[in-house]
């Protein structure tokens, strides 16, 4: 090998002289063949691909759907019918987009849900996870604009229910809700800087799960013990391995989704979006779509507007800075008896925040809203900090490879700056 | 000690969480309309396919009677050789109406009978002139109808069948009819079918107020989902292969990571 060229462990003389000058296929290989991968992951671990892979089928579909889509107000209802039923396959495109938005959310909260459980969020993995949040929120922006496009009740409602939320920040608002719309109320211009977005989002994301995944392979893989490998016995290698166990998940994963796309398609939609736009009629209950019903809750949990607005920002924004707020030095949750259940209970809180969601603000809805949103908060902000402190967590095994636990092992320090009685 | 009672603080907040949510559901069907009554439509459940005989009564249900009000602008007369009519029957069809076109090579507007590419004509030229025809009232568009309301279906078939007189100490707007299932029981339509034989069935079946809503109900589901059939027959070729793919996934997964001990 001259000087200047990589030295390519490749035999195909096509490949090795592709490689020796760009060494693409020598990275894909050390990423995603030889790349060592704790082997005692379970399925939860599955999401993190499936997601990469939702994301492929989203802009995909959305691709297609944008050749026929024609973002004006007078003509995108009929423009999104008229892919329904004169385009060929245009149904199954539009159904596997719209079903496939509500798929990506599903799988993206189990992902982080995996990453809470199991702490994966802790040293040295802050910043793979703060990338992830950013993804989120990148996620929750074309989502929400995406949903804008059909220019139906919903649509147009829902944009200018949350594009209202910005008039509360005090001085700029006003000024940021008509950069917003491109006017003084949701109208063409609004739709057009939707679609627009919509468009370049989805890259962006693409950019950002690219740093998101450079990011896992400098720190590796977590895994459900939380503890890090110690060698090549607790390790295999991430294809065969992997790529054979997150095919099976993802079998799973289109079964499910093709159920929707096929059989229940407008199941997780709201009906009033087959009724046009109409600025002068508003529906009797403006909803966004479920995945955001939890953030709409905490929303209107709070009397305030900016108040609530905050609060709703800084449900995810909270997230941020979970590195640091969990003080607990064990990362798996099965090791910490007490946390475990504070976590459930928060999981729960989560899905009474969605219900809530979807309910009016009356009543009994709005007493649960505030009970939930409050824990909501009190997990992130006082029981984490506090409990990592206080909790004894149970021994943890030596290794990956030795998970059986004979009498206990090391307890990491921190661990035992309290020492209580064994209840 | 610490620990037992930060768990039971954690139970305490899991209980108190779901018997508060029982009431809300309890409270939340209250507020709702009369529930509507059920009815088996051969296009609904996972193989369900359209009924094409009562989708064909339904077509000649709107045609002969809602669409003097309703119209349904996202369907074409070519549509309709899919619902099983035949072609010279659809263009007899579409021939019935006038359509505008142009302009012309002189630069002006015509007329000319219909063809099959045209929309379905609309009763109004535009929604003031609907509201202006009808009391102030605006007959909804019925091309995606059973899509855009909750239980399409059952709610449409329901609404049809369900007008009465209003109960006594019931106050009535002007020219409100009152029907059990439209909310707030208060609805601009006249009810639209109101005898038995108001359309005549070339088939023989006997054209009951029920018999009629029934069918235009099929008729309607097929045009807010022309792709159904096509969509469930996919599907289930999709979730077989799927079945099987995942049990070849399986088996591959589990002789891949036979000599792994983990």
């Amino acid at each position: 090998m001259s000087i200047g060229l990589h030295n390519s462990a490749f035999k195909n003389p096509v490949i090795r002289w592709v490689d020796s000058r760009l060494p693409i296929f020598s990275m894909m290989q050390n990423e995603y063949g030889s790349f060592p991968t704790p082997k005692n992951f379970n399925y939860f671990w599955n999401f993190g691909a499936l997601a990469m892979i939702n994301l492929m089928i989203m802009i995909a579909t959305g691709i297609f759907l944008a050749m026929h889509y024609t973002p004006h107000v007078t003509m995108a209802f009929d423009s999104v019918e008229r892919i329904m039923r004169d385009v060929n396959y245009g149904w199954l495109f539009r159904y596997v987009h719209a079903n496939g938005a509500s798929m990506f959310f599903i799988v993206v909260y189990i992902h982080i849900w995996r990453g809470m459980y199991y702490g994966s969020y802790k040293a040295p993995r802050e910043l793979l996870w703060m990338i992830g949040v950013v993804i989120f929120l990148l996620m929750m922006a074309t989502a929400f604009m995406g949903y804008v496009l059909p220019w139906g009740q919903m649509s147009f409602w829902g944009a200018t229910v949350i594009t209202n939320l910005f008039s509360a920040f005090p001085v700029v608002g006003d000024s940021i809700v008509t950069l917003l719309w491109g006017g003084f109320s949701v109208d063409n211009p609004t739709l057009n800087r939707f679609f627009s977005l919509h468009y370049l989002l989805p890259f962006v994301i693409f950019g950002v799960v690219f740093l998101h995944v450079a990011a896992l392979h400098i720190t590796g893989s977590n895994n459900p013990l939380g503890i890090d490998p110690k060698g090549p016995q607790d390790t295999v290698p991430f294809h065969p391995y992997y790529t054979a166990k997150d095919s099976v998940g993802m079998v799973v994963y289109f079964i499910v989704f093709a159920s929707l796309v096929f059989f229940a398609p407008n199941l997780l939609g709201d009906p009033a979006n087959y009724i046009p736009a109409n600025p002068l009629v508003t529906p009797t209950h403006i909803v966004p779509e479920w995945y955001f019903l939890p953030y709409y809750a905490i929303l209107r949990a709070v009397p305030d507007k900016l108040g609530g607005v905050l609060l709703m920002f800084g449900s995810i924004l909270v997230w941020f800075i979970l590195p640091w707020l969990d003080t607990s030095p064990v990362r798996s949750m099965r090791f910490r008896p007490i946390a475990k259940w504070f976590l459930l209970l928060w999981g729960i809180a989560f899905g009474t925040l969605m219900y809530c969601g979807g309910k009016p603000p009356e009543g009994i809805y709005v007493v649960l809203s505030r009970v939930a949103t409050l824990y909501y908060f009190a997990w992130f902000l006082v029981i984490l900090p506090v409990l990592g402190r206080l909790e004894r967590p149970l021994p943890l095994p030596e290794s990956i490879a030795k998970p059986v636990l004979r009498g206990g092992g090391p307890l990491p320090a921190g661990a035992m700056t309290k020492p209580m009685e064994k209840a | 000690m610490f620990r037992s009672a930060l768990r039971a603080l954690a139970l305490l907040g899991a209980m108190a969480a779901g018997p508060a949510v029982a009431p809300a559901l309890a409270q939340d069907h209250a507020h709702e309309a009369e529930e509507l009554p059920h009815t088996h439509f051969h296009f609904a459940g996972l193989f369900g396919t359209v009924d094409r005989s009562a989708a064909q009564r339904g077509f000649q249900v709107y045609k002969e009677v809602c669409s003097a009000c309703h119209s349904m602008r996202l369907l074409s007369y070519r549509n309709l050789l899919e619902l099983g009519l035949s072609d010279a029957e659809v263009r007899a069809i579409a021939a019935t109406v006038t359509v505008n076109d142009g302009p012309n090579d002189e630069g002006q507007m015509f007329e000319r009978p219909g063809r099959l590419s045209d929309h379905f004509r609309s009763p109004f030229a535009n929604d003031q002139a609907a509201r202006a025809a009808l009391n102030g009232a605006l007959p909804p568009d019925l091309s995606v109808i059973t899509k855009a309301r909750e239980e399409g279906p059952q709610y449409v078939h329901a609404l049809l069948t369900g007008y009465s007189d209003p109960p006594p100490g019931m106050t009535m707007g002007g020219g409100m009819n009152y029907n059990r299932y439209f909310p707030g029981n208060q609805i601009a339509m006249t009810p639209p079918l109101r005898e038995e034989g108001q359309v005549e069935y070339a088939d023989g079946t006997k054209a009951t107020v029920e018999q009629m809503a029934f069918d235009v109900v099929n008729f309607l589901q097929w045009a807010a989902e022309p792709e159904m059939e096509a969509r469930k027959r996919m599907g289930v070729k999709w979730v077989l292969f799927l079945v099987i793919l995942g049990g070849l996934a399986y088996a591959t997964k589990r002789k891949i990571w036979a000599n792994v001990p983990h």
